[in-house]
């Protein structure tokens, strides 16, 4: 009886999200009011049909309703109530219900706070958004129906996937939904513009706002799956360069140059089209990455189940959304020609620049990740892995270190460059001189490790001469910026010594035996059987001390979930502010109780999660400057560009 | 010419891309080709279920078999346990069943459920045959020869489509 409430008013929602697609641009073409003025209401309608019907699914998860083919194969009964909960997006019907849900309220945000546009722009955006909302729940309704019945209904579900019975599955998929639908409103407002022939500042100051809170949500969305990798997966590993990861990162990369361009567009007639260019590319790099994670065209360790026709449907969608936009691009962008000039010493240039590396990683990271379906359709398998990713990141990325400072020292408009180089010049010393000490204080780093600390404290070395050589009070935007790239300087530190002073251990411990890594003892106490919840474990306890002072007793298990084959590797970690002490069991060896244990030290690895966090912390920060500050500078610039005849 | 160019060459990659994706889509498939075609079924020794003897690969030899990998807490399995029925009762073929990771009782009440289309069934309690078999999940079906070779090996649940158009004719084959 629900999941047939639920059903219908996710037809109901697509015949709202069709019409909030015709009419409002219907009255755009029309010159209508009364027509362009609808789109608010209907955006409202679209939330409040899509929001009931998530919760009608959360309901049925949550009453055990195995009639419904999506509950019991998730859910069982023995789940806890807080994972019956978030089955609800564990799998892909539920998780595309809940894009659309996210979608429709992202929608509903722009009509609540679209004040500062005019109604011709509110109701040609909110039409776009209509455009791809429809798209979506039509994928919802006729590939991927999460209220289909089994009939007659099994006693007991399949249960929710253990990988995915934990706190890092329960925020990652929401917190990664709410950054790639944030850019569907960049998107929106690309085509939107394209439509119109024109875009002014205030619109894409206007977007800037939208793209920073999309691009912080990515943020924090990998860096929760990268965090769930590292303690779930047992493998001690924080990323994989896997290609569902790729399809979370291709967008934030895109993401990331079309902040910063949006940075120059916003403040003058310049980079108009790459903007654009660059806020059809980030979304439609979300609904490539939804295609290759929910096709099955690609093998992976955590893509959905394979089902060729909804591989189709996402194509199709695909092909309409980017292509679309694309051809209108095509069409219009000589329209849309910036009338500044552009000083080649000038913030503007490295901005422009940092577009360019941006965009440069994303396509090698994109053709990295379509390398084996090449190779697919000659008919050979292989496999483009860490070494490719890995290098190829790393290689790109120096470029961006080593420019980051440049383009935070020089001033927009007309700077010089040398004496901006000038100003650089001893940060370059005193992150050369903190990199030797690194080094000597870490006994040896190899190259990729000395590159990446270097450009760690090179860029922390600037940002705080800049924040404290900052004339004046320092406002939101500067503090966001020198937050994010202070970011970037500790995720590059963390980053380059987890990676590469990492110690690794694997053993095999008999009761009452202790080893010793990297300057620790860790002593087997052996392993019991325990009963928790739903599952039952096999629990090591391992005493880690130092010099004879005990630290810490972990607990690593091995856990056995009713309705799983496989056993479930749950690692225990010490965390702490320059290591992370991590256990995980193997094998059971023999019947005294000797098992193959696995131990980790990963030094610096929160600072990496904890520069992600910083990042996150800049975009959200820039949001609080004060705008009208910020356009009073603009026409005050404009008048300094004339009197200079520039 | 560079105005077109700027304003053509971003769609003009995009259609490559679709292009490439349309043809992966049509043309890739999820099948592994698993290393152990070809090869002889590994070494085991199973207890049988109802009738509690031992059983190794040896007896099975001089005719084709099918080996099935099963459990009762495997909802699929039940989804493809109508047409294995058929196909045991068919003659066809014999029909072996792999009980893996199972409660004896669990196993017992499901058959008498579900039906019993079985020749015979090994238990494999700790799953030690399936490592061997590299079982990623049940069920998972084993074409074995009258030489214990094993020919063909599907994962996942058997369809009517897939037992007529590669079972089937593979069995013929090797019948002969």
């Amino acid at each position: 009886m629900l999941a047939a409430i639920g059903q219908f008013l996710l037809i109901l929602s697509l015949v709202t999200a069709v019409v909030l697609m015709l009419v409002p641009m219907t009255g755009y073409f029309k010159n209508n009011d009364s027509m362009m003025r609808t789109g608010r209401p209907l955006s409202y309608l679209l939330f409040i049909l899509t929001f009931a019907t998530f919760v009608i699914l959360v309901s049925l998860f949550v009453m055990q309703d195995f009639s419904v083919t999506y509950v019991w194969q998730h859910s069982s009964l023995e789940l806890p109530l807080r994972y019956r909960i978030t089955a609800t997006w564990g799998a892909h019907e539920g998780s595309v219900l809940m894009w659309v849900t996210v979608q429709a309220l992202w929608i509903a945000a722009v009509a609540r706070y679209s004040r500062s546009l005019s109604l011709s722009q509110v109701s040609r955006v909110l039409s776009v958004l209509g455009i791809i909302a429809t798209g979506f729940l039509a994928f919802v309704l006729f590939a991927s129906n999460p209220f289909e019945i089994t009939n007659p209904a099994p006693l007991d579900g399949r249960d929710l996937n253990p990988l995915l019975q934990d706190f890092g599955m329960i925020m990652h998929p929401p917190l990664l939904y709410f950054g790639y639908v944030g850019l569907s409103v960049a998107f929106a407002l690309a085509v939107a513009a394209l439509i119109g022939g024109q875009i002014d500042e205030k619109w894409i100051r206007w977007s800037r706002r939208w793209t920073n809170i999309a691009w912080a949500f990515l943020t924090i969305g990998i860096i929760l799956g990268s965090w769930w990798a590292y303690y779930e997966l047992g493998w001690g590993g924080w990323w994989f360069w896997d290609p569902v990861e790729n399809a979370s990162f291709l967008p934030w990369l895109a993401a990331t140059a079309l902040i910063h361009v949006q940075a120059v567009s916003e403040r003058k007639n310049a980079f108009r089209g790459w903007t654009v260019l660059l806020a059809i590319i980030a979304f439609s790099l979300c609904v490539l990455g939804t295609f290759l994670v929910r096709s099955g065209s690609i093998t992976s360790v955590h893509s959905f189940a394979a089902d060729p026709f909804r591989g189709v449907f996402i194509l199709v969608l695909l092909g309409l959304y980017a292509g679309g936009a694309l051809t209108l691009y095509a069409l219009r962008v000589n329209q849309l020609r910036s009338r500044d000039a552009i000083n080649l010493e000038s913030k503007e240039t490295l901005l422009l620049a940092n577009s360019l590396i941006f965009i440069t990683a994303t396509f090698t990271i994109l053709l990295g990740t379509l390398f084996p379906m090449i190779f697919d359709a000659m008919g050979k398998k292989i496999s483009v892995g860490e070494p490719y990713f890995g290098l190829m990141f790393f290689l790109l990325m120096i470029p961006m270190a080593v420019l980051l400072p440049l383009g935070t020292q020089l001033r927009w408009h007309k700077d010089k460059m040398t004496s901006a180089i000038r100003a650089l010049v001893p940060h370059f010393f005193i992150a050369a001189a903190l990199t030797v000490a690194a080094y000597l204080f870490f006994a040896g780093l190899n190259l990729r490790a000395t590159a990446g600390v270097f450009g760690g404290f090179w860029i922390a070395s600037t940002s705080i001469g800049q924040i404290i050589k900052f004339p004046g009070k320092p406002n939101a935007g500067f503090v966001g910026m020198s937050v994010a790239h202070l970011g970037v300087a500790v995720f590059l530190f963390g980053m380059s010594l987890t990676e590469h002073k990492d110690t690794e251990k694997d053993v095999l411990l008999k009761p009452g035996q202790t080893t010793s890594v990297g300057g620790y003892e860790f002593t087997f106490n052996g392993v019991e059987q325990v009963a928790v919840e739903n599952y039952q474990a096999q629990q090591g306890s391992i005493q880690v001390s130092k010099e004879g002072k005990d630290l810490v007793e972990l607990h690593p298990q091995k856990r056995v979930y009713p309705k799983q084959p496989q056993p479930m590797t749950e690692a225990d970690i010490y965390p702490g502010f320059t290591k992370d002490i991590y256990v995980s069991l193997g094998e059971k060896i023999n019947e005294q109780g000797a098992w193959a244990v696995r131990i980790y030290i990963k030094p610096f690895i929160r600072w990496m999660w904890f520069g992600g966090l910083m990042m996150m912390a800049g975009a959200v920060i820039a949001l609080f400057s004060k705008r009208s500050k910020r356009q009073e500078q603009q026409q005050v610039d404009q008048v300094m560009q004339q009197r200079l005849g520039l | 010419m560079k105005k077109v160019l700027i304003a053509l060459l971003p769609l003009t990659v995009f259609f490559g891309l679709i292009a490439l994706l349309f043809v992966n889509l049509s043309t890739h498939t999820e099948v592994l080709p698993s290393p152990l075609i070809g090869k002889s079924v590994p070494e085991f020794e199973h207890q049988t279920l109802f009738s509690q003897q031992t059983r190794t690969q040896d007896d099975f030899k001089g005719e084709p078999w099918l080996l099935n990998v099963f459990g009762s807490w495997c909802p699929s399995c039940q989804y493809e346990h109508p047409l294995v029925n058929a196909l045991a009762e068919s003659g066809r073929i014999k029909v072996v069943g792999l009980n893996w990771k199972d409660e004896t009782e669990d196993a017992i009440r499901w058959l008498n459920r579900w039906g019993n289309p079985y020749h015979e069934i090994m238990v494999d309690y700790v799953g030690s045959t399936a490592i061997n078999l590299g079982v990623y999940g049940a069920p998972e079906t084993f074409l074995i020869d009258a030489n214990g070779t094993i020919v063909y090996k599907r994962a996942g649940v058997l369809t009517e489509e897939i037992i007529q158009q590669e079972l089937l004719p593979m069995i013929d084959k090797i019948s002969l």
